[in-house]
């Protein structure tokens, strides 16, 4: 990305203002790649040169010239440029999140994942083609979200999402049942819905239709 | 070649900075040349709790930069010849620190000393990460509260994911200090409890600091706590610590309840 500078006649003036611009961020061309977009400038071959040169003593590098008409540029001068578009800010081109999340096709034998690590705080494991199996527990703040089951071994204090993939059967069991929020297939609940059932215990959790249910682990 | 170890917490003020300057001192105490890096760039505050603050003519910036030489920047310390501080700009913000500048004094620092220990600024922002970066131990510092454990938490990931170390796949070593911890708070139940936050954790306790009001003097004379007072509580748990990581091994103290502490200290100092 280059910016662009195109200067409106008379030239001297609008140098002035340049210059104003330039004293309230000193550093503002320093580094960056300037285009001049002389279209509408009314310049000749020798005001364009004087021109460049006025911007050098500036510090402003032109690296392209912009709607120069035909045998105005020539030696000593910034090279042509055609075709530049405008841009806004770039946003950054957004990945179709559905893509990623889709299921494939041919449903390929489903695969777990088993994390002999504890997942901690600000973590995300997703792994949406099976089970995962966390060896630890898995922190406040972390979550963990699985297209099949999830087990935890350890204790589960942190988002627990089972079936993300789209799977009711989907369940979600733990050694030691304190977690900030659960999900089966979409359906959710937070640790204050859920109230004090099971809490600090071995449980698992299902969906029953359309209600999750926690019950104890034998 | 030194050790690096990284002291950090990403939690604010659960004493960061005053552990780096104990377990420093602690070290160069027991003979070892040690280099103190304070990483905290535009919050220094390492060179006021080692009581070199009236010293600092060149800091980590400047040597990041290349405009001063590591030699010029390192403060000798005047109790201990041994120990060495390299200060923060306080000038300056965290911005200013380059990764490959970082890395050659880094080192550099390797090279001269036997440790070095990089006291990180709190939060998980780019001090922190290039704390942390190229250590080859970490020491994390908690108080036994709910927020300081989940930062905690937070920041181990961090050190199991974005330290030099760990892309090399290699397990970065990593130490829990519990600070502030209060005997009489513990046994009325105000306190998340020792075994809780080891559990939640699930790293190795290297040491148990009380809260104490020695530590919060050695501050303010500008001296590291072990120095300042080597016999009192929270100096002898940083000194079983530095034991502790030299190898040694020496049984957890827990501090119990205050009355039976000073008790302790009065028999001792009687005897």
């Amino acid at each position: 990305m280059a910016l662009v500078l195109a200067p409106v006649p008379p030239v001297s003036d609008w140098l002035a203002e340049l210059d104003a611009l330039a004293k309230r961020s000193p550093a503002f061309f320093v580094g960056r790649p300037v285009i001049l977009e002389i279209s509408g400038a009314a310049l000749d071959r020798e005001g364009l040169r004087a021109l460049v040169a006025e911007l050098s003593d500036r510090s402003v590098t032109v690296m392209g010239i912009e709607g120069a008409g035909p045998g105005l540029l020539g030696d000593g001068l910034p090279p042509p440029l055609a075709g530049g578009r405008p841009v806004e800010e770039v946003a950054a081109p957004e990945e179709a999140p559905e893509a990623r999340v889709s299921v494939s096709q041919a449903p390929a034998p489903a695969r777990s994942l088993i994390l002999d690590a504890p997942v901690r705080s600000g973590q995300t494991v997703l792994h949406l083609d099976g089970d995962i199996t966390v060896m630890g527990s898995v922190a406040s703040g972390a979550e963990v979200i699985a297209g099949g089951s999830l087990h935890v071994y350890g204790a589960l204090r942190g988002r627990a999402i089972a079936g993300a993939a789209g799977n009711p059967e989907a369940r979600i069991t733990c050694r030691k049942f304190e977690p900030e929020l659960i999900a089966i297939d979409g359906l959710y609940r937070t640790a204050d819905d859920l109230g004090p059932v099971q809490r600090g215990l071995p449980a698992q959790v299902r969906l029953e239709g359309d209600a999750i249910k926690v019950a104890a682990l034998e | 070649m030194a050790k690096i170890l990284v002291v950090t917490s990403g939690k604010g003020g659960v004493g960061k900075t005053t552990t780096t300057a104990a377990l420093g001192a602690a070290l160069a105490q027991a003979g070892q040349s040690v280099a103190v890096v304070d990483f905290d760039v535009g919050l220094r505050n390492l060179d006021l709790v080692m009581g070199a603050e009236r010293r600092v003519v060149y800091d980590l910036i400047n040597v990041v930069n290349g405009d001063a030489k590591l030699n010029q920047a390192l403060i000798r310390d005047k109790r201990l010849e041994n120990l060495s501080l390299l200060p923060a700009s306080q000038t300056r913000d965290k911005d200013a620190l380059t990764d490959e500048g970082v890395a050659r004094v880094m080192e550099e620092l390797r090279e001269k000393f036997d440790w070095v220990i990089c006291d990180s600024p709190a939060g998980i922002e780019r001090g922190a990460t290039l704390a942390m970066r190229h250590a080859d131990l970490a020491v994390v510092v908690t108080n036994p509260e709910v927020s300081s454990v989940r930062d905690s938490d937070r920041i181990i990931g961090l050190l199991d994911s974005k330290t030099v170390k760990a892309e090399r796949g290699e397990t970065m070593e990593k130490h829990l200090i519990l600070t502030r911890y209060d005997p009489a708070r513990a046994d009325r139940g105000d306190m998340l409890k020792i075994d809780d936050v080891l559990e939640i954790l699930s790293i190795p306790l290297l040491a148990i600091i009380p809260e104490s009001m020695e530590v919060l003097r050695a501050s303010n004379v500008g001296c590291p706590v072990t120095l300042n007072n080597p016999l009192c509580a929270p100096s002898r748990a940083y000194i079983d610590a530095v034991r502790r990581l030299k190898g040694d091994t020496v049984p957890m103290a827990v501090p119990s309840d205050k009355k039976s502490l000073l008790n302790k200290l009065f028999t001792r100092r009687a005897a």
